[in-house]
């Protein structure tokens, strides 16, 4: 059945691969083997960059499932129960769960559509009766909403909307504040000018019952500025949870990034349920951190009380006080506040964190399929550059190999060498085919040099690995970065591994130019003339006339936002 | 560092063809509570190589599992042997202490819990 999916505005190019993976994630595809995507609409004259597209899906069930949580409330307040008695720093991890959409304001039955109200009438009376009536009986308790995108529309101006909607036979009661059928009507204007964008949506009036709607509350919990622990490249936690949803991490499965950092990719993974492990180079990163409170570790945890709203913690306040006299602990919790402050994030820790050279990987021999999952953002050169075991002389043959004397052996740091992308890129490749579980999923960021132009781009391949979704994300004018998904679709034999090499060699030598140690940062940072020569001013032109709108990095919570803006 | 990471690891210098599995040296080891899910436990059980998981739970002082298994299908139905896996696979944690390579003897040495795999320049 088609369901109107409404967007939100933000991450154009990630949108619909996330609603994508969420659909396999809750099982809409039984036979993994074929990666079908959804099919996929456009309202009448709208852009792929409209937050309205229609959306072919096989169930209700699966609608809700990716719009998310309907019935949140119950669900919580249980766990919030269960959660004081157990008296365990674990509970909030109940809160948890697999696959939380964020870039999905809301999936909804379309009843009709039109470019004004006449249209809409006559559309919203000829959808079949059946479809309407068991929402509309006098049992049930109903909202209507009215939004829009692009425009503001009053109260006053709301409420004639909703007078006007008389052709819809509600019979049940009002019910502002929780009722059960919310129905919402979203107009959209069509713009005149509209600040250099794309023609972005033409005027449209949608009208249909609410099947689920998100909620972003996750993201304030675990914004970077909230973490103990930060790098210099520590991933935004938006984009760290889309990666988490495009690998399908959710409970039980393991999940590994070579690159950990300070963790912040595992730390979506493993809100999901997932059991994680990471690796990196820089033993200061992953054992030390900034000290016994401030490492990758402490990530994890983070005191998260602003996870609950208020009528939960209202709850939680009155069992807490039931509860007091068993628990037994008195003095040190007297308040659930200052319970709640002892509670830790219950994300689980890292099954393991190790100091590793993904160059040269330790495994032992045979271990292979053993992650469900692999997700990292690869060192490629711009903000931090990638480095491998042996030092750069060494690797040169500049100086002769030497051996380090036994005495200095403790605390040695053994030297490294520069790490190209398409090295990086490969040992990652080679990595993931051997150590993923078949459709098991690689999901990484790729840079892509914008001066080439977005069209023709060489993406790394490999044959163990489907591509299935790849989303731009615009950085500046000279480049972009890609998140790329892989399954694993074929088996990694010797054979395989050969071939490998020999693509990434091809790969490698048509991407020489800027893929080698120092070009990409060079190229993205230099100055326009130095680059560009005299094309420079034309293409920043281009960029601005045809990618400028994915572009956009401000973050629009709702319609209404970007009308203010 | 749980067994699992060290069922996972070897030896990776140059030239080491016998650098599984690595010999735990403990000076403190410690046990971190960890969810229990069966589906995990049975997809990992193949996986692992259990004479290696067998002496390295043994050298953290844990002795409940069995020396082989011989019917691992029936094995797996049992939640008695699925909690005693459970623990030693993923409960179990060295916190200090070192690896040790057992065909050159190289320490890796581990620390706050994260083994330091990375080799020296001569070892690449």
């Amino acid at each position: 059945m088609w369901y109107l999916c409404v967007f939100l505005h933000r991450l154009l190019d990630y949108r619909r691969a996330e609603v994508e993976a969420l659909a396999e994630l809750f099982g809409a595809f039984d036979d993994h083997q074929l990666q079908r995507p959804l099919q996929w609409k456009l309202p009448e004259n709208h852009h792929p960059d409209s937050p309205f597209h229609f959306v072919n899906l096989p169930s209700e069930e699966l609608a809700r499932n990716i719009a998310n949580r309907t019935k949140r409330a119950k669900v919580k307040m249980r766990s919030i129960l269960s959660g004081v008695f157990d008296g365990s720093s674990l509970f909030l991890r109940r809160f948890g769960r697999s696959g939380v959409c964020l870039l999905v304001k809301g999936i909804y039955e379309l009843w009709g559509e039109g470019d004004n109200y006449e249209e809409l009438e006559k559309a919203v009376t000829s959808y079949p009766e059946e479809r309407k009536l068991p929402y509309l009986t006098t049992e049930t308790t109903f909202r209507i909403v009215v939004d829009s995108f692009g425009k503001i529309i009053n109260f006053e101006e709301q409420n004639e909307r909703i007078q006007s909607l008389k052709f819809v036979p509600f019979k049940g009661r009002v019910n502002l504040k929780n009722p059960e059928q919310k129905f919402w009507l979203m107009e959209t204007d069509n713009y005149g000018s509209n600040n250099g964008l794309p023609p972005v949506v033409q005027k449209r009036i949608f009208f249909g019952r609410e099947v689920g709607a998100a909620d972003r509350k996750l993201l304030p919990t675990y914004q970077l500025k909230s973490r103990k622990y930060l790098g210099p490249t520590a991933m935004d936690a938006e984009v760290a949870f889309l990666m988490a949803n495009q690998a399908l991490a959710t409970k039980g499965k393991l999940v590994y990034d070579p690159f950990v950092g300070t963790g912040s990719i595992l730390v979506a993974a493993a809100h999901f349920g997932a059991m994680t492990m990471g690796a990196d180079i820089d033993i200061r990163v992953v054992r030390d951190g900034r000290g016994p409170d401030c490492n990758v570790w402490s990530n994890f945890k983070q005191a998260s009380h602003h996870f609950l709203d208020f009528s939960s913690l209202l709850a939680l306040d009155v069992c807490f006080r039931i509860a007091l006299p068993f628990i037994g602990c008195d003095g040190f919790y007297s308040s659930p506040i200052c319970f709640l402050r002892s509670i830790e994030y219950g994300l689980p820790m890292p099954i393991s964190l190790l100091r590793a050279d993904n160059n040269l990987p330790p495994w032992r021999q045979g271990l292979k399929e053993i992650f469900d999952a692999i997700i990292c953002d690869p060192p490629y050169g711009v903000r931090a550059g990638g480095r491998k075991s042996g030092g750069r002389k060494l690797l040169k043959g500049v100086i002769d190999p030497y051996t380090v004397p036994d005495d200095k052996r403790t605390g040695h740091i053994p030297s490294t060498a520069p790490y190209s992308l398409a090295e990086c890129v490969h040992d990652l490749l080679e990595l993931a085919a051997r150590m993923l579980v078949m459709n098991g999923r690689l999901v990484f960021f790729y840079p892509v040099l914008r001066e080439d132009g977005t069209t023709n781009i060489n993406f790394p391949k490999h044959p163990c690995f489907t591509m299935v979704a790849r989303c731009e994300q615009i950085l500046s004018f000279r480049y972009s970065r890609y998140l790329i998904t892989m399954v694993k679709t074929g088996p990694y034999t010797d054979d395989i591994a050969e071939l490998a090499m020999k693509m990434h060699l091809e790969f490698k030598e048509n991407h020489l130019k800027w893929l080698e140690d120092g070009n990409l940062h060079s190229a993205v940072f230099s100055p326009a003339s130095s680059v560009n020569g005299a094309s420079g001013d034309s293409n920043f032109n281009r960029d601005c006339e045809t990618k400028g709108a994915n572009g956009k990095e401000k973050e629009f919570h709702s319609i209404s936002d970007v009308i203010r803006s | 560092m749980r067994l699992l990471t060290h069922n996972m690891l070897s030896c990776n210098i140059k030239g080491v063809t016998n650098g599984f599995p690595l010999r735990i040296e403990v000076e403190k080891s410690m046990e971190k509570e960890v969810d229990f899910n069966i589906d995990f436990l049975k997809s990992i059980f193949s996986k692992v190589e259990w004479t290696a998981l067998v002496e390295a739970a043994r050298s953290l002082g844990y002795n409940d599992l069995p020396e082989e298994v011989v019917d691992s299908s029936t094995m797996l139905e049992s939640s008695d042997f699925l909690k005693k896996f459970h623990h030693a696979l993923l409960e179990l944690h060295l916190e200090e202490g070192a690896l040790i390579c057992p065909e050159t003897g190289r320490r890796f040495p581990v620390n706050k819990g994260i083994p330091n795999m990375l080799l020296h320049e001569d070892e690449v």
